[in-house]
């Protein structure tokens, strides 16, 4: 790897929301970064609030009564839908990943198609798991509850 | 003037960075006088000729052969000679050099890492009969079957388009990015080839192609349909195949010997001479 020369022009995080050709599968893969970032932030302060029980059981309270409320509730079902997302989309990439789903080399005659064509189907079938995960959480978290 | 919905000008915004001048890049506007079948090439041409000499690019077939003139335009990265402007159904036209690379000049970018990153995964055939490589006794035999596996990823001019559009390069200067990765796998699957454990050594590591989520970026802007979203998740099943000891093993393509005590009709012309052997 050269050091750059030049004028530096990357991206940076700018790039995972454009710059290519603006499709959906970009967003797709922002939005599987963004919700695993999420969760490992949630797990950190897991950590943090849960360890609390060894100091006892006034601070494991304490801490308990900190993090309840409306606004950490809704914090909560975030995290959720987080959850729903990154699994779901997990198990779609995981699977595409392996070469599945992608169809095989081709012929490239214009207009030409690619893997996101092939792959469309399960985007979509995904994200209506997850839209369907979204609703059924949020009458556990908001209605049931 | 037979211009569709266009109007007769064109304006042109344009990037211009002058290394030793600008610290930073700065916007430019030209307006062009509009024609049909105009590319964005042609007016960047118009625009050297007429208004500012100084005006830098790379472009050398004009016809989206030699994968010079990568560009982003609109937004979009893509070939500025396989660009019409009608097509981008806008009265301005904005065009960029193509960002993740260094800006040499203007629209210019620096490609030494794309080649770099390219020249590290022995983008070539390797066998360890090296002595019929250099002294080619005659061809490899492969079916149009074995071909069909990896012509599509043959098809790459090099132009930088999917290192532009990748979200992954935006941020990681490590990872090879479609072109070198598409390029590997193009070798890797190709019978006459044998260098999988010697791609490997870079494929498995920080480089390799794991820090590809699937945006499919490279796929949506390549101007020639080489689809390196696909040939990166082959890749990936490969390399997993390979760790779990699955991989299937693919006899060699054998040399092709000439057929022995045929004679030639009578009236058929001499065939040309070899290229090899
Ligand atoms: S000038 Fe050769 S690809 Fe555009």
């Amino acid at each position: 790897m050269v050091k750059d020369r030049g004028h530096p022009n990357r991206l940076g995080i700018w790039g995972w929301f454009g710059g290519g050709s603006w499709g959906p599968d970009r967003y797709l893969y922002s939005l599987h970064r963004v919700t695993g970032l999420g969760l490992l932030l949630y797990f950190l302060l897991h950590i943090v609030v849960t360890s609390s029980r060894a100091l006892g059981q006034g601070a494991w309270e304490e801490s308990m009564a900190r993090v309840s409320g409306p606004v950490f509730m809704l914090g909560e079902y975030l995290v959720f839908v987080a959850f729903a997302f990154h699994a779901i989309n997990g198990v779609r990439l995981l699977f595409a990943e392996l070469g599945y789903g992608i169809g095989k080399p081709i012929e490239p005659i214009y207009p030409y198609r690619t893997c996101l064509d092939d792959q469309r189907p399960w985007a979509l079938g995904a994200l209506v798991l997850i839209a369907a995960l979204i609703v059924v959480g949020a009458l556990d978290f908001f209605v049931w509850h | 003037m037979s211009n569709g919905n266009l109007p007769e000008q064109i304006v042109f915004r344009i990037r211009r960075f002058s290394p030793g001048r600008d610290k930073e890049p700065v916007w430019k506007e030209y307006r062009v006088a509009y024609e049909a079948g105009m590319t964005v090439l042609d007016g960047l041409w118009r625009i050297k000729e007429s208004i500012d000499p100084t005006l830098a690019w790379r472009a050398s077939c004009r016809m989206g052969v030699c994968g010079s003139c990568g560009m982003l335009i609109n937004g979009s990265a893509m070939l500025g000679c396989n660009t019409q402007i009608s097509e981008l159904a806008s009265s301005v036209v904005s065009v960029a050099p193509l960002p993740n690379f260094p800006i040499v000049r203007d629209l210019v970018p620096d490609l030494q890492l794309l080649f770099d990153d390219h020249a590290a995964l022995s983008p070539y055939i390797i066998r360890a009969d090296s002595a019929e490589q250099e002294n080619p006794t005659g061809e490899y035999y492969q079916t149009s079957k074995e071909m069909e596996t990896y012509l599509q990823f043959t098809y790459c001019i090099k132009c930088a388009c999917c290192m532009a559009a990748c979200p992954t390069c935006a941020t990681d200067a490590l990872y090879s990015g479609p072109m070198a990765l598409t390029q590997a796998h193009r070798y890797n699957t190709d019978t006459r080839d044998d260098g999988f454990e010697v791609r490997k050594q870079v494929l498995a590591g920080e480089a390799g192609p794991w820090r590809c989520h699937f945006a499919g970026e490279c796929s949506r802007v390549c101007p020639k349909g080489v689809d390196p979203a696909k040939a990166i998740q082959f890749m990936k099943r490969q390399l997993v195949a390979d760790a779990l000891g699955l991989r299937k093993k693919r006899p060699l393509a054998p040399l092709l010997k000439k057929p022995e005590g045929i004679q030639r009709r009578p009236g058929i012309a001499e065939a040309p001479e070899p290229t090899v052997g």
